[in-house]
């Protein structure tokens, strides 16, 4: 819709364009998000796109020292890097986990034609419970990296990113830069599980399990809860330890899209077939290709 | 900067904030619509250098230098691109709001994208068709109407005993009644050429912007509008100084003391959160929207109730306590209490003494928005009076998305106290209606702001206004009792309603009424009793909405008939069979009804046994595997009046063009004035005509929908344009026949008038012809013109049978939906692949309402379901293949026999679902949505 309040649109060139965001002034990325609602507080925006940042980054061992993107090796996602680039994302050598990054794309309730526009980084700030790139990127352990107003950078855990029910750590003037999915990550076998109130409606719970190479294996719940959840075992659990855990979750929440009491009853279940998945995976050599549970 | 659209260079200086859809209907592009501006609906879609986008949430100074493409941009009427002709022959749409947008997304789909179409097309929401059509338009199919492209099985060939057989796409005279003529703006439609309400340009064009009640029901004390009147380009500042003090209703019918006089444009009391405070008037929309947040209100809070049941209480707040209930036809204002129906029928205390079986039980309905995709607007301005007009002011014209010109007409009139010919009403193509444009929403502030100004103003509903402003279907508490007999035979049936109509009585006598009416007289029992309650309360007002109380009420009855056929242990489908009226019982209530309501046709034995035996032949569909699957089945039955109640009037003429017209060369004029809104309406009155004319369709122009067209039409509601405004076409035009063959015995005096008969291209006795040019050159001005009316003083009854087999997963509480049948009474169907359009919508609707729709109150009076993308409508990947059958049957008060069917499809869906689900998981639901936390709670009731 028309954002009438809106007088400005800054170009950001450089970091230090950043500066125009204030309370009334916020960046803008894809703007899928920003307007598809009113922002009658609004009256300037700072365009991202126009940094140029690089979209998706691979970093090997091979790469030598890493400046911006990340410490260690792997895939580093520009916060302005569309849901459409990362969905057509072709796999590289060993890496298990290529599947999730499509599956949490069709996570999204925008359409296709949302995803050419909407960003991964704009995903993470809208911090809704059912944004699945903050689903996909709390399972893979990414660590997201924030230019904060008065210069300074600061990495954090993206699963820590979103604190609440639209809520995130960012405080006004700060920026989403950059996602890093550690490479261990990629290699890890995942299995996916959505549900929503309808066959491909907004997601009433999106969990992932990831099970690392060293046999480690984590959770993630988000959707129904109204921040990402990890459980986290060295080994994969038995299903009544799992169970129990997932039930033990404190802030499942209500809304248009599911009652807290079933996204806690359906996160149980699809726990299990998740646990059950990997079980056999370990065994077998067989990640499932749709994990969309109609 | 500089972008291209449709390969056309635009200059265009879009302001910082606005998005593209904006600036392309700027530049006049108005085939991208806007259906929800907030990312959801698809209806705005383009291509941006190629790449699909929704326009809406796209920021247009990005297009700078880009190539941007719309509907019209892929191709136009004559010149049509495959997927455009391939919408128009597989009827892939209805009303067509959403199918520009819907033809850009699938033009860009690849044969192999479509395994994987429901999740691509799950951006593009349609509230009309059902999808199944639109599935058809993109794959270049057809689906059988037994809906089976299953070849696994011999079961899954074995076709229906009787349906509708394959579509008929042409006769020996294409285009006449039985045929499936297309709509004849389909090519219009599918290249986005075809205007809606707001799809053109009024120079000098203000916008009015509306300020919402943020109190749920409060006085207002004050209104400091200083600020805003000297925000540079406001020209007005409406508020309740301004209002004309006439109480009316929003809600419109033939008889306006219908509805409860309980309105003002403009109140000095609210009563719900989203009422209208005040409006401003300004240059821009972004002008009149920055004045309202400069108005100060300052508001005496006042008790507040949102409970119906609260509502009734003694000491309860009242909310139209001011009111004189004989001024405002109100049953007791003084108890909230805006109609009521207390009536006996028989002795129902003897009935349920001498029955074998009593079930009892409660259900309760959910408030449903009617989203349809172009959102209520208006335009007004005034027009000078011309030398010919006998009027000697200016004339107020209002250009509105409207199901009801002529009442709007009347009650604006009335309102604003203007002479009849003062005011010109009429609509372009309506984006959908569904019941929700049976209401003045947006025309009285249009006419109030334009009067005001003397200027053109628009005022056009958001997606968010729609959900908070706009009227959604009565939730109803339905509670029954029914004794039978130890054979299953009918001996009580006991009914209580209790409808909460909200802040205003819009529509709440009649659809109370309405819904306690076939629901009972299709059972022929000999003890019946009805109390039926509709209060006000501070919530959302409700309206009329497809089925008109009837789908709620059915709701509740069939779901207890389903539990007494399992307590007397016989089949569902017998029960009806044992119970339901004949073609020769009365038709009875709390008392016999009619004379004017009959059985113009009884096909309801026809349509048990087609959906019993489509249901008992399957289709293929495997159940899904693990012991947690539950499968079920289950059915209802419905029945509905073909036309409202103590009259619907309509007129129509037809004219023998003095030239051959447009680059079609119509020959004849049709005048009506029904709208139309996606109902097939003008589809089906070509026919007629053509049928009537012995011509073709194409040959026919159709003005419809315009006080200035017609003398009068009551309106399309009631489902009443096939079988009223058709029947007043279709005398109109065998008028026109008679005149005609008349007008060639004049020139050929020795040949009696009753030999000659009518071609497409003129009249024949013989060897004797005579063309339709030189009869009309002969008549000259006097032109030649039939004429036709109807009044709908008798009426008849259709009948629909709605039968599923469902799987219900007892771990998450999904109903997935294996099979759908749907068998029903339209008489002689006008055109099968429309009528079969109308039913698969209604179907689709009520699914949407069966398992996925809910308009949220946070039980304070605001809507927290206000964007589309929690307020879930049924998408492509949503719905099932209905199968569709037809009754064989001919009514004799419709036109070639037809009945109406647009309303009724709806009605036995969501008890049929229940059913099946009861059946599946041995509980009953009884709440609306059956969505999965509801059925999973069902099921795990110690859980939650």
């Amino acid at each position: 819709m028309d954002l009438n309040t809106v007088l400005t649109i800054t170009s950001a060139r450089h970091r230090d364009d950043l500066a125009h965001l204030g309370t009334q002034v916020a960046p803008l990325a894809g703007g899928s998000d920003l307007f598809a609602d009113p922002q009658t507080h609004l009256t300037g925006l700072v365009d991202l796109q126009t940094l140029g940042w690089p979209a998706l980054t691979l970093m090997t061992d091979a790469d030598g020292p890493v400046t911006e993107s990340g410490t260690t090796p792997g895939l580093t996602i520009a916060a302005t890097c569309t849901i459409a680039e990362l969905s057509r994302l072709e796999c590289a050598p060993g890496w298990t986990a290529h599947p999730l990054l499509h599956q949490c794309c069709t996570a999204l309730y925008g359409s296709f034609k949302i995803w050419n526009v909407a960003t991964v980084g704009g995903n993470l700030c809208a911090s809704l419970p059912a944004g699945p790139m903050t689903s996909l990127a709390a399972a893979l352990d990414a660590e997201v990296l924030i230019w904060r107003r008065d210069g300074s950078d600061e990495r954090m855990p993206a699963a820590a990113f979103v604190t609440g029910d639209t809520t995130n750590v960012l405080g006004t003037g700060d920026v989403l830069r950059s996602i890093h999915v550690p490479a261990s990550s990629l290699a890890a076998r995942t299995a996916y599980r959505k549900i929503a109130l309808s066959p491909l409606g907004r997601s009433g719970v999106v969990l992932i399990g990831r099970l690392d190479l060293d046999s480690s294996f984590v959770l993630t719940v988000t959707a129904g809860t109204v921040r990402p959840v990890q459980l986290r075992y060295d080994s994969l659990p038995g299903a009544a330890a799992l169970a129990r855990d997932i039930v033990a979750i404190d802030c499942w929440f209500t809304d248009a899209h599911g009652a807290a009491d079933w996204r806690r009853a359906v996160s149980g279940v699809l726990g299990e077939e998740i646990r059950a998945e990997l079980a056999t995976a370990e065994l077998e050599d067989a990640p499932l290709e749709d994990g969309v549970r109609p | 900067m500089r972008l291209q659209i449709n390969g056309e260079p635009v200059d265009a200086s879009p302001a910082p904030g606005q998005c593209l859809r904006s600036l392309i209907r700027d530049q006049e592009h108005f085939e991208v619509k806007k259906g929800c501006d907030t990312g959801d609906c698809g209806a705005c879609s383009v291509l941006v250098d190629g790449t699909p986008v929704h326009s809406c949430i796209y920021p247009a100074f990005r297009a700078e230098g880009k190539q941007v493409t719309t509907v019209a941009g892929l191709g136009l009427p004559g010149d049509l691109a495959k997927i455009q002709q391939r919408f128009v022959d597989a009827a892939g749409f209805q009303c067509g709001f959403c199918t520009a947008g819907m033809i850009v997304t699938a033009s860009t789909l690849t044969e192999s994208e479509l395994d994987d179409l429901p999740r691509l097309l799950k951006g593009n929401l349609c509230r009309c068709t059902g999808y199944r059509a639109i599935e058809d338009a993109i794959r270049g199919t057809h689906t059988p109407v037994n809906g089976s492209d299953v070849t696994a099985g011999a079961d899954a060939t074995a076709g229906p005993e009787r349906g509708l057989g394959p579509v008929i796409k042409t006769g020996p005279r294409p285009g006449t009644v039985g045929t499936s003529l297309a709509a004849p703006a389909s090519e219009r439609v599918v290249s986005g050429q075809e205007p809606y309400t707001l799809d053109v340009t009024v120079p000098g064009l203000l916008h009015l912007s509306v300020l919402q009640s943020t109190q749920a029901h409060a006085r207002i004390l004050s209104i400091r509008t200083d600020a805003a009147a000297a925000l540079p380009g406001v020209h007005a500042v409406l508020t309740h100084a301004d209002s004309p003090a006439t109480l009316f209703s929003t809600a419109r019918h033939e008889d306006r003391l219908d509805d409860p006089d309980d309105t003002l444009v403009l109140d000095s009391v609210v009563r719900f959160r989203g009422q209208r405070v005040a409006a401003v008037v300004a240059d821009t929309l972004a002008i009149a929207e920055a004045a309202c947040r400069l108005l100060e209100i300052d508001y005496e809070p006042l008790p507040a109730v949102f409970d119906p049941h609260a509502a009734l209480r003694p000491g309860a707040p009242l909310v139209h306590g001011d009111k004189d209930a004989a001024e405002s036809r109100l049953a007791d204002p003084a108890r909230n209490l805006v109609a009521e129906l207390h009536g006996e029928y028989g002795d129902i205390a003897a009935g349920l003494a001498e029955a074998t079986h009593i079930v009892s039980g409660s259900w309760q309905t959910q408030r449903v928005a009617h989203t349809h995709l172009e959102t209520h607007a208006t335009i007004g301005w005034l027009e000078p009076a011309t030398a010919d007009a006998s009027t000697d002011g200016d004339r107020l014209i209002l250009r509105t998305s409207s199901q009801v010109p002529f009442l709007v007409h009347r009650e604006i009139c009335r309102l604003f106290d203007l002479a009849p010919e003062r005011l010109r009403v009429f609509t372009a193509r309506v984006g959908g209606g569904f019941g929700g444009k049976q209401e003045i929403l947006t025309e009285d502030v249009v006419a109030l702001a334009v009067l005001k100004t003397g200027r053109p103003v628009q005022y056009e509903f958001s997606r968010s206004d729609e959900f908070t402003l706009s009227p959604a279907r009565h939730p109803m508490q339905i509670q029954v009792t029914l004794g039978a007999d130890d054979t299953g035979r009918l001996t009580a049936l006991k009914l209580g309603v209790l409808a909460d109509t909200g802040a205003y009585g819009n529509h709440a006598p009649g659809v109370m009424f309405h819904g306690s009416s076939e629901s009972v007289s299709l059972y022929r029992v000999p003890n019946k009793r009805v109390d039926a309650q509709s209060v006000y309360t501070n919530n959302l007002p409700s309206g009329a909405f497809r089925g008109y109380g009837l789908g709620q009420v059915i709701f509740g009855i069939e779901s207890a008939l389903d539990e007494l056929a399992r307590t007397v242990g016989i089949n569902p489908f017998d029960l009806r069979r044992l119970n339901s009226v004949g073609p020769n019982d009365p038709l009875v209530v709390t008392h016999v009804e009619g004379p004017d309501l009959i059985f113009g046709s009884y096909g309801l034995d026809q349509c048990l046994d087609l959906a019993q035996a489509a249901l008992a032949r399957g289709n293929g569909t495997p159940t899904p595997p693990g012991e947690h699957w539950k499968v079920g089945e289950g059915m209802a039955t419905a029945m509905i009046a073909t036309t409202p109640p103590r009259g619907h009037y309509a007129q129509a003429s037809v004219t023998l063009n003095t030239a051959a017209l447009g680059p079609l060369g119509e020959r004849y004029t049709v005048r009506v004035g029904t709208a139309e809104f996606g109902n097939g309406t003008t589809t089906v009155h070509a026919q007629l005509a053509a049928t009537a004319l012995n011509t073709t369709p194409d040959r026919i122009r159709i003005l419809q929908s315009d006080t200035d067209a017609i003398g009068y039409d009551t309106g399309a509601f009631g489902s009443a344009g096939v079988v009223i405004a058709g029947k007043a076409v279709l005398a109109a035009a065998n008028d026109l026949a008679d005149i005609l063959r008349q007008a060639a015995a004049r020139e050929h005096g020795e040949i009696p008038t009753a030999s000659w008969t009518l071609e497409p291209d003129g009249l024949r006795s013989g060897e004797t012809f005579i063309t339709l040019a030189d009869l009309a050159e002969r008549a000259g001005a006097a032109a030649l013109r039939g004429v036709g009316a109807e009044d709908g003083a008798r009426r008849s009854v259709a009948f629909n049978v709605h039968a599923f087999r469902v799987a219900v997963d007892t771990q998450t509480g999904e109903v997935r939906i294996l099979q759908s049948v749907q068998a029903a009474d339209a008489g002689v169907v006008m055109n099968p692949e429309q009528c079969r359009g109308q039913i698969e919508g209604g179907v689709a609707q009520a699914i949407g309402t069966a398992l996925y729709e809910e308009v949220v109150l946070d039980g304070a009076g605001t809507v927290t379901t206000s964007v589309l993308r929690n307020y879930h409508i049924p998408q492509l990947a949503d719905l099932p293949v209905t199968e569709v059958y037809f009754a064989e049957t001919h009514d004799v008060l419709g036109p070639f026999g037809a009945k109406s069917m647009s309303e009724s499809p709806y009605n036995p869906v969501a008890p049929a679902l229940a059913n099946a689900v009861r059946d599946a998981i041995g509980i009953r639901p009884t709440e609306l949505p059956m969505s999965r936390d509801r059925i999973w709670r069902l099921l795990h009731p110690a859980r939650s």
